[in-house]
């Protein structure tokens, strides 16, 4: 009869058949060479997808490529009836955009996690990750339609009219320009919502995934829950959060239609006061794209696209391997000859 | 150390401020839940509260009129949805199912590579991929056929690879729940791997495998950048794979950017529908199927 | 009035009640949820003595053990009838400040759970917390506390190394360091050796014996030669409810429960 086999967690090409039998007959060996050729080649096209959209990008922006060179990335023009092209007022936009995003949504998305993960008892838990994960599951454009209806609307009436109109606000540099709606507030706004759920999930599981035995250690010395939760849950978890941060940064950057609905679309100069219209280098790329006919233009575009592809490539790749070193690190707690 | 001594009066306004700080800052984390839950419910709220009143049974049933003219409805988006979804199904099924089963038959640097290049795929912003599917297939199908390009198929297979990455880490994660025991009761019979895999260890992960399918589903059909240079959208009836077609968040966009009041009322009820339909996929694997990872027979 | 060290001849055991006790339990019962766990206990802790707790497994002991320092509270669903007095004040009482009973009733754990940080700031951490602020007194303290663990000599060169290089005897010797750093009166040790190798344990045995000059310990162990050889008064769970208590001599001698007596000669457990 067949010979119980231990459990073991090894891969099937590592499996060898009961000593003494041939468990597959010599057709079922072809077929099975044929199995691993599919599942091969299916990976190897993912694997070439990858490729080819790195290569397909460069080709495309090689004319671009070759006509601006280097300065595409520093001069800040962005002319398509005289084809004189510069992308760096749409660098500038996202990262601007960015960084508001995550000056905003990052304290709010850690006080979030560290809620759910060492205050809310479990009824509360789950309910509330599940709707602070809802928000990731509204589509981009929908964001866009509430801020373009909602948020806009509202900004215009209750801060930059009023911010604007303020003769000792109106002089900062941060508020000098006029009420637009349309701006990059908006956008810092919207992209601060769409990214908090990420930042929020992730970084309360990396909190739970703690050992109780660090918190009991500090409990049982007489510290408060938030001494317990500051001193010694945090630090433990920091890289981690990092990089769940690093990884709402990687959202953010790449985020387009919420972002093209809000922010103005202006091709003028960068403009770091809140109220200006500007762009990102997705919304321009939204906006633009389809009505680029010339192959200049839009090998600009598909520069862009290049650049963005890179960019959010590096960022998500930090992210990755800070969250991956973190979970290492607090599943083997240390040292313990 | 004795213990009758009464606290140092110190120590009592320490104890005092400690115990304070600790309610404030435990209360400020909650506030933070609080206002993540505020932003969900305004936005939420104000789609729930505006686009049912714009909903009526024509918004489901008419086709498009142009722009300027009253009337119409988001028939040619919602249908023109569905139709991408199912080619991006195509494409991102048996790519994702494949991919994962791999991930697991084999180890080795090349399942690495391939896993850390799928995870890049995953974080490439969407409309890098749009750009990607048009230089790829848009342009040559353009320069071949002018006048073509724009295509429910390229739309399609900007969906589909969007979705390969979502699909492949689910099936991976699932098989590897299944117990080997399962595998070896299989192989010591004397099947072969892929009889093993196809007949016993799929069907076992067959309900954790169809939720990894629907929830990359859920999130492809709210895709609107991708869509923008592939299938273009469209204001004609179509179910034709070669010409452009029209998508749901297409015309949320449109629509919300025109300005046209009763547009904007249409793009609302658009909102609802593509949300009840991401929901809609959401909940069934959440709830009817998510709830049995495994099958146990 | 001040608390002289008391040897066992001194103070006299009825049945199960100790004079001057430091801890004395009333009736207690533990339920988690729904579950009983801990049935109508009642135990005195003498105080500057070693006191440690036997049985099976699941018996409940460490359950026993957690309820004086109130770390069950940490536990969803788990309640408590019954009392606890401390020093005459039941800690279960209503407006008891947990946290300054945990700083007086200090525990030590089953794995060693060092902080994520130097050896010098984990011990440092408990003082610093209760508003020690001062260098010289920390330093002070740091250096006291790991001569108290037997400690000081290893790692006196080194303070400033993460506590996880330390090897797991020395980590469970730096917990115990930790705990004297708040200045407890009572060290509550839950199975503190049973991660460690024979000759860690040896040292930490020594280094009880000479802690409960200062200070009251009780010990959860399910080794019975570790009871037998390290404490003064020993109680013997079963299922939940102490069978018996007594002085260990007696205890492994000449026990009164007949449950006792066949845990104790190996006859289960």
């Amino acid at each position: 009869m067949v010979t119980p086999v231990i459990q073991s967690d090894k891969s099937v090409a590592e499996f060898e058949p009961p000593a003494g039998r041939h468990a597959v007959p010599n057709s079922g060996r072809m077929a099975d060479s044929i199995y691993r050729c599919v599942l091969f080649v299916a990976s190897a096209t993912i694997l070439a997808i990858v490729l080819a959209i790195a290569v397909e990008l460069t080709i495309a922006s090689k004319p671009s490529i070759h006509q601006f060179g280097l300065r595409f990335f520093v001069t800040d023009s962005w002319d398509p009836v005289h084809l004189k092209f510069g992308a760096m007022s749409f660098i500038l936009g996202t990262l601007y955009t960015s960084m508001w995003a995550l000056l905003i949504s990052v304290p709010i998305s850690i006080g979030a996690a560290v809620f759910l993960s060492e205050i809310a008892p479990s009824w509360i838990r789950t309910p509330v990750s599940f709707l602070i994960e809802l928000l990731a599951g509204i589509p981009s454009v929908v964001y866009g339609l509430w801020g373009l209806f909602v948020l806009t609307p509202w900004l215009i009436t209750h801060v930059e009219t009023p911010i604007s109109n303020d003769k000792h606000l109106n002089h900062l540099w941060l508020f000098n320009s006029p009420a637009n709606g349309s701006d990059f507030l908006a956008a810092s706004l919207i992209l601060a919502i769409m990214v908090t759920p990420y930042i929020t999930a992730v970084s309360r599981d990396i909190l739970r995934a703690i050992p109780n035995m660090v918190r009991e250690g500090s409990l049982a010395l007489g510290a408060t829950q938030w001494e317990t939760i500051r001193n010694v849950v945090l630090p433990y978890a920091r890289a981690g959060i990092v990089g769940a941060v690093i990884l709402g940064l990687g959202r953010a950057l790449g985020e387009t239609m919420a972002v093209t609905m809000v922010i103005g679309n202006a091709d003028s100069h960068f403009n770091p006061a809140l109220f200006s219209a500007g762009n990102t280098m997705a919304s321009i790329i939204a906006n633009e794209f389809a009505e680029a006919s010339i192959d200049l233009y839009r090998s600009a575009l598909t520069e862009i696209g290049l650049c963005l592809f890179l960019v959010t490539m590096l960022v998500n790749g930090c992210a990755r391997l800070l969250i991956y070193f973190t979970a290492k690190d607090v599943q083997g707690g240390g040292r313990t000859a | 150390m004795t213990t009758q001594e009464p606290p140092a009066p110190n120590a009592d306004w320490l104890m005092v401020r400690r115990n304070a700080v600790n309610v404030i800052c435990l209360t400020a984390a909650g506030l933070c839940a609080l206002v993540a839950l505020g932003a969900l419910s305004l936005v939420l709220g104000y789609l729930v509260l505006n686009g049912f009143k714009a909903l009526h049974l024509s918004t489901l049933v008419l086709g498009q009129m142009p722009q300027g003219e009253p009337g119409g409805g988001l028939r040619d988006g919602i249908v023109g949805t569905l139709m991408l979804l199912a080619v991006a199904a195509v494409i991102g099924i048996p790519f994702g199912i494949l991919g994962g089963v791999f991930q697991i038959e084999s180890k080795g640097k090349f399942a690495w590579t391939v896993r850390f290049f799928t995870d890049v795929l995953n974080s490439i912003p969407s409309i890098v991929i749009g750009l990607f599917v048009y230089t790829l297939v848009v342009l040559p199908i353009a320069a071949a056929h002018p006048g073509d390009g724009y295509s429910a198929l390229a739309g399609g297979i900007a969906l589909g690879v969007i979705m390969v990455p979502t699909v492949m880490r689910t099936t991976e994660e699932i098989l590897r729940l299944v117990p080997s025991s399962l595998r070896e009761a299989s192989l010591g019979l004397g099947a072969t791997q892929w009889r093993t895999m196809f007949s016993v260890i799929l069907p076992a992960a067959r309900t954790g495998i169809l939720t990894g399918v629907m929830l990359a589903m859920a999130r492809v059909a709210g895709e609107t950048a991708p869509l923008l240079f592939t299938a273009f959208g469209s204001n004609m009836f179509s179910v034709k794979l070669d010409k452009p077609i029209d998508a749901l968040p297409i015309d949320i966009y449109n629509d919300a950017t025109s300005p046209y009041n009763y547009l904007h009322a249409q793009a609302l009820a658009g909102a609802i529908i593509l949300i009840s339909m991401i929901l809609l996929m959401s909940l069934i694997t959440r709830y009817a199927l998510g709830n049995k990872v495994l099958e146990q027979k | 009035m001040p608390l002289h060290h008391v040897t066992p001849q001194s103070v006299p055991i009825v049945g199960a009640t100790v004079l001057r006790p430091t801890f004395v339990v009333e009736n207690l019962n533990f339920y988690y949820g729904s579950n009983i766990a801990l049935k109508n206990v009642n135990i005195s802790v003498a105080t500057k003595q070693v006191t440690a707790l036997i049985g099976p497994s699941g018996c409940g002991k460490s359950t026993f053990l957690r309820t004086l320092n109130r770390m069950n509270d940490l536990i969803d669903g788990s309640r408590v009838e019954g009392k606890v007095l401390l020093d005459g004040t039941d800690i279960y009482a209503r407006n008891v400040d947990v946290v300054h009973l945990r700083k007086r009733v200090g525990m030590v754990f089953q794995k060693p759970n060092p902080f994520p940080m130097s050896i010098y700031d984990n011990i440092s951490y408990g003082p610093r917390i209760h508003g020690v602020t001062k260098s010289s007194v920390l330093n002070e303290i740091v250096e006291r506390t790991l001569q108290g663990a037997a400690l000081w000599n290893e790692v006196k060169d080194n303070l400033k190394k993460s506590a996880f290089s330390l090897s797991g005897g020395q980590q469970q010797r730096l917990c115990i360091a930790r705990v004297l750093a708040v200045e407890p009166d009572v060290i509550l040790m839950d199975e503190p050796c049973s991660a460690l190798d024979p000759n860690s344990t040896f040292r930490i045995e020594q280094l009880i014996a000479d802690l409960s000059e200062k200070y009251t310990i009780v010990i959860v162990t399910h080794n019975m030669q570790q009871a037998a050889r390290v404490s003064q008064y020993t109680g013997f769970f079963m299922m939940g409810s102490l069978r018996e208590f007594g002085t260990t001599g007696k205890m492994f001698t000449k026990p009164d429960d007949k449950e006792t007596e066949a845990y104790v000669s190996g006859r289960f457990g």
